[in-house]
């Protein structure tokens, strides 16, 4: 039975439903749970999407995280970082990072935390989110849902774009950015609500909206019939431990819990 | 430029009119103060970090650095070279972040000019074809735009009536970029698997120096390997010999990044005076001492490359 699987192995599959039925497109799952997610829906429900070696090649199987030993990835194209700049302005692409913070109008930050001018915490720069966001589809992870994550107002340097009005001056074209789901340690949440307001889409196992509530700072909706995330099944468990044999999904979440929490 | 008409005055020698070869210091030397200088490479990839290190030995400064931004940045930043930074992110990959450019970044030490990283490549490209701008979607409705007062949209003078960013040209007095392979001429291969935006960089500036693993006479090689020319050489202006150039970042297929050494260097960041004693263990002495200092020709080409 698969109640054995951990928390991060849940948010893997959770992960990997964002991909299906996207048609052929580039998945890139960047850090190792995003990554097992992209790779996850390749080898199951989504065949025809395009992965790389992260690095320059397009594969036809995802490979397998960490050293490899002699094992050569099954390569069937390239795909270079000015291929990818031009997959991305194409539209073909759905992408999966972690921002830093995000905030109620699914706007993104990976920039600057605190004052643009004299940052209290300086993290890697806008990088490519300014360029995915009004692209192509986007989606999100975050290990440690909180309020410093999910903050209470915008976040402090947006990086990425969302769904705030007065952010988009007419003749700007919003109608490529689109923004799929965050798969967080506690939940799965969308922008589907009113206005796209945030909703929470499912429960991980043992946790309750209010909990989730209390973690964001923002206010939150829920779907009608709000579930629980389904734990992965045997054969998903199988194909998750082969796409990353050194276990390195278990460094991702503190002391990498279990998926189920055992009854005190 | 007139700064290196006056620089390369009288260097030309008739009897060797396409020896483009000089050493880093004569290389280096033909920058000035407040020049505006791009560097290839991409995070901890393949990066011209001997020219990087000849500039730390140099009086340079006041300098405008352009960048997809790796441990080049970060110690151009600790030297306090660094006037204005125009970049979309600086990182080491598996030390994500850049420690000398975070503490440059936060003490608000630096000017900065953030871009989004398809931004920054239409930059290149705007230079390099001689417009003053390009227009992209990427940075519309996002604080690259509203934080940047260079930065103006512009509509499309079509039906459609489209706002886009006009991404101003990123105009390079000069430019550093190292490869796998050069002739005296400035034929260049790039062997690993990616070129990344090297080509553009080249374009997009007035001077490219170019540091090489392996010094040629005359590059004479097959059609297939003619494929890995990443640029002409008419857009190269000076050549160095410069074995380890890349160390301690990755050069695909010759050697990996140096963990060991770049997790030191990241340390050093967190020592009292770190930074100066770096600089004095494997900058000061010279490159010759450099390369001996971190394990030699045979230690560098024995680092594995990355596994992603």
């Amino acid at each position: 039975m698969s109640n054995d699987a951990t928390l991060a192995e849940l948010m893997i599959v959770a992960a990997s439903e964002t991909w299906r039925g996207n048609g052929e497109v580039l998945a890139s799952g960047i850090t190792t749970i995003p990554r097992l997610g992209a790779s996850l829906a390749k080898m199951t429900h989504s065949p025809e999407l395009l992965m790389t070696d992260s690095e320059s090649y397009l594969v036809s199987e995802p490979v397998p995280l960490g050293a490899r030993g002699d094992t050569v990835p099954k390569y069937e194209g390239y795909m270079g970082f000015e291929r990818v700049f031009e997959c991305v302005w194409g539209g073909k692409r759905h992408a999966m990072i972690g921002p830093t913070q995000i905030d109620r109008w699914a706007q993104t930050n990976l920039s600057v935390v605190g004052d643009y001018a004299k940052p209290k915490s300086a993290v890697l720069g806008v990088r490519g989110l300014p360029g995915n966001s009004i692209n192509h589809i986007n989606s999100f992870f975050v290990p440690a849902h909180n309020t410093r994550v999910f903050v209470a107002g915008e976040v402090d340097m947006v990086s990425g774009v969302g769904y705030k009005p007065e952010r988009w001056a007419p003749g700007m074209k919003r109608d490529y950015a689109d923004i799929r789901i965050v798969v967080t340690n506690l939940c799965v949440m969308d922008f589907g609500g009113p206005d796209h307001a945030a909703r929470v889409v499912t429960l991980h196992p043992g946790v309750s909206f209010e909990q989730v509530q209390a973690a964001t700072g923002f206010p939150l909706l829920k779907i009608d019939r709000l579930g629980e995330t389904p734990l992965p099944t045997a054969e998903q468990l199988a194909i998750i431990r082969k796409l990353d044999p050194h276990n390195l999904r278990g460094a991702v979440l503190k002391d990498n819990p279990p998926a189920v929490k055992p009854a005190a | 430029m007139s700064q290196y008409q006056q620089a390369q005055g009288g260097e030309r020698v008739a009897s060797k009119p396409f020896d483009k070869t000089r050493s880093a210091r004569d290389a280096i030397a033909q920058l000035r103060d407040g020049m505006t200088l791009g560097i290839g490479g991409w995070g901890p990839r393949r990066k011209p970090m001997s020219l990087v290190r000849e500039i730390l030995r140099s009086p340079l400064k006041d300098l405008t650095v352009v960048s997809y931004g790796g441990p080049d940045v970060g110690m151009l930043c600790a030297a306090g070279k660094v006037k204005k930074l125009i970049f979309a992110f600086v990182t080491m990959d598996a030390i994500p972040l850049e420690p000398y450019y975070r503490k440059a970044r936060e003490s608000g030490a630096i000017e900065i000019e953030e871009y989004d990283e398809g931004m920054f490549e239409w930059g290149l490209r705007a230079a390099g074809m001689r417009m003053s701008f390009l227009p992209t979607r990427c940075g519309l409705a996002t604080d690259v735009l509203a934080k940047n007062p260079r930065l103006k949209t512009i509509a499309s003078p079509y039906a459609d009536g489209e706002v886009y960013v006009a991404m101003p040209a990123l105009n390079l007095d000069a430019a550093l970029i190292h490869v796998n392979e050069s002739d005296r001429l400035g034929n260049t291969l790039v062997r690993g698997h990616d070129v990344f935006f090297d080509h553009l960089f080249a374009r997009a500036s007035a001077h490219t120096i170019v540091s090489t693993e392996v010094l040629h006479d005359r590059l004479a090689v097959d059609a297939d390997t003619a494929r890995q020319n990443p640029f002409e050489r008419y857009l190269v202006q000076s050549v160095v010999h410069a074995p380890g150039g890349a160390h301690p970042t990755y050069l695909g297929p010759n050697y990996g990044w140096d963990m060991e050494h770049l997790k030191k260097y990241n340390a050093s960041a967190s020592e009292e005076n770190g930074w100066q004693k770096y600089v004095e263990e494997f900058i000061s002495g010279g490159e010759e001492a450099y390369l001996a200092k971190v394990g030699g020709a045979e230690r560098i080409s024995k680092l594995k490359l990355p596994v992603f």
